[in-house]
């Protein structure tokens, strides 16, 4: 068949045998005595493509050994063909639960490299996507958890409430997902007027929603059974490892960024970093359930803030960011700022810069290097994923195929995250 | 219901064996449970409530693909991971089907570089193509409707 034949000469297949694994498993498992046995890329649990090589003793795990890159895309190095406001799109694409947070990422990180300032406006703005992102992101995290240990209609109901958060950000950016709604110096656009009552009112009632997904979980015995005492990570050891977000949060280690280099004014917020203390799969959990309730009440404090907040929803620094449609019948140096930005985007320096902010799966991180042109040199993204894939093995090295099922959904992973 | 109501207490339906057999298979057709990027979750929005993919008899996902009739490639097939798409394609018995969701899978998107099979087409033949990044629920399900369609278009003589 032709198809068979394009394979062949497109994509080589890796030829391996149990010699090149040899170092990498015990001594048991080349006798036979313990089996090796391959989980993913296609495996409902693994949440994407991750890969895991394991050896079993019975069912208990000896050996994990994540297999990353089967989701990369290779966006870092399509963003550095692009002028700064076009790489904004590629990165919706990485963390794909979580676009709103990319995108800030890399639109501070171009802010700090060609000091451009935000309006106030812009931030508040900002703070309400992001916090509505982490809400939908942990909905997510929770309704694919939950169906991995056997619970189907948490689910239902959190795809229910993730809906709403999206037709709001259909609202703001025109797309459901991949709104790419941040840009260079502040927003795309202005709030529509029916996008403040709409948050309002999903505030209202998702509370009680939690309460309803809590009703479900937090004391039910078999989820207790499935998830308390399993993947347990000492506070020392998940610093060491480099984890971050409410991963590092559910071992009791009090850093978030949001609070630690506070961003966007969120100094100015009043709200609770929660902290587990077990750092199992369970406190995991509860400290993303109590995350949604503190984003409510950022939401909350945001929206009153707004109308008082000064600026515009993007900065007036017309070398960077493009005049409104109006004044371009008005203007010739509009037109002509349009065409610079829309032809030529515009140049940044030759250093480089690094911003990191809280993203619903921890630090995500942006090194941008310039080159005074319009286009990057490097930019190369720190991603929480990558890290918390490095965990697995340790989190469920010693407990049974069964929980590691639990320990891969409690870290949150996301591989475009990971492999981008 | 709509039977009864039309013909009465017949109790006999008359089609033709085509017909009947496309019919059975455009009801119950069982995706692969399979997803691999960004379009995966608005898959998996589309199976949600909301969506609620069960009126075309499609719930139930097959985690094997022994079992499977119909492969949703949601999202970008990588050279990594192509080998396994194709593995796993080979491994679905017939009849079968494809749709291509999203841009990447359908043209690699906005990702034409060195990492991204620029279409899965390249690797398996697709029925059908959805368009979007990621397309929305509604046009998955045009996709998968389109597929229906074209399966009962489909002829016995040309199974063998
Ligand atoms: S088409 Fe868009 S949404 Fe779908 S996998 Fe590709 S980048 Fe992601």
């Amino acid at each position: 068949m032709a198809i068979d034949s394009a394979l062949e000469n497109k994509v080589t297949e890796w030829v391996g045998s149990v010699d090149d694994v040899k170092n990498l498993v015990s001594e048991r498992a080349i006798s036979g005595e313990t089996m090796l046995l391959n989980l993913g890329p296609h495996h409902p649990s693994t949440h994407g493509v991750l890969r895991l090589l394991l050896e079993l003793d019975g069912e208990e795990i000896v050996t994990c050994l994540p297999d990353v890159g089967f989701l990369h895309t290779g966006i870092e190095k399509t963003i550095e063909s692009k002028s700064y406001e076009k790489g904004v799109t590629c990165t919706d694409r990485m963390d794909y639960l979580a676009p709103m947070s990319n995108n800030t990422a890399f639109c501070m990180a171009v802010e700090k490299l060609v000091g451009l300032d935000v309006p106030e406006r812009a931030q508040v703005m900002r703070v309400i996507c992001l916090e509505l992102t982490r809400i939908q992101s942990h909905l997510v995290w929770l309704g694919t958890h939950a169906i991995d240990l056997g619970a189907m209609s948490v689910f239902l109901y959190c795809f229910r409430e993730r809906e709403k958060i999206l037709d709001l950000f259909e609202m703001i950016s025109g797309q459901r997902m991949m709104g790419s709604y941040m840009r260079p110096g502040g927003v795309w656009r202005d709030f529509p007027a029916e996008f403040v009552p709409g948050v309002e009112t999903f505030l209202d009632e998702f509370p009680s929603r939690i309460d309803d997904y809590e009703l479900l979980l937090t004391t039910n015995p078999l989820w207790l059974d499935r998830t308390q005492g399993i993947g347990v990570v000492e506070p020392d050891v998940a610093l060491a490892w480099g984890f971050s977000g409410p991963t590092l949060r559910g071992s009791g280690v009090n850093w978030d960024i949001r609070k630690a280099m506070p961003y966007l004014g969120y100094e100015n917020y009043n709200f609770d970093v929660p902290l587990g203390e077990h750092g199992d799969v369970y406190d995991r959990y509860l400290c993303r359930i109590r995350e949604m309730r503190e984003s409510i009440k950022i939401i909350r404090q945001a929206l009153q803030r707004l109308p008082g907040a000064k600026g515009g929803f993007r900065s007036e620094n017309r070398k960077f960011c493009p005049p409104p449609r109006a004044e371009l019948g008005q203007s010739m140096e509009a037109v002509i700022h349009h065409f610079k930005l829309w032809t030529e985007g515009f140049a940044a320096p030759d250093q480089e810069v690094y911003v990191a902010i809280e993203s619903p799966r921890g630090e995500i991180g942006c090194y941008l290097h310039g080159t005074g042109g319009n286009k990057p040199r490097r930019v190369h993204f720190k991603t929480p994923s990558f890290m918390h894939i490095q965990g697995i093995p340790l989190m469920s090295e010693g407990h049974m195929i069964a929980d590691l099922v639990a320990v891969i959904g409690s870290v949150d992973i996301v591989l475009g995250d990971c492999d981008r | 219901m709509g039977v009864t109501q039309k013909l009465g207490d017949l109790g006999v339906v008359t089609t033709t064996l085509e017909t009947a057999i496309n019919w059975a298979r455009t009801g119950a057709t069982w995706p692969l449970l399979f997803g691999l990027a960004c379009c995966a979750i608005e898959y998996m929005s589309t199976q949600g409530g909301r969506y609620d993919l069960a009126r075309f008899g499609m719930e139930l996902n097959r985690a094997s693909p022994r079992q499977a009739d119909l492969m949703i490639v949601a999202g970008r097939v990588t050279r990594k991971m192509a080998p396994v798409v194709r593995n796993l394609y080979d491994q679905m018995s017939n009849p079968k089907w494809v749709i291509s969701m999203g841009d990447c899978a359908s043209c690699g998107g906005v990702y034409n570089n060195y990492a991204v099979v620029q279409g899965v087409d390249e690797i398996i033949p697709v029925d059908v193509y959805v368009a979007g990044c990621p397309p929305r629920p509604e046009q998955l399900m045009h996709g998968i409707l389109t597929l229906q369609e074209k399966i009962m278009g489909e002829r016995i003589k040309e199974w063998a």
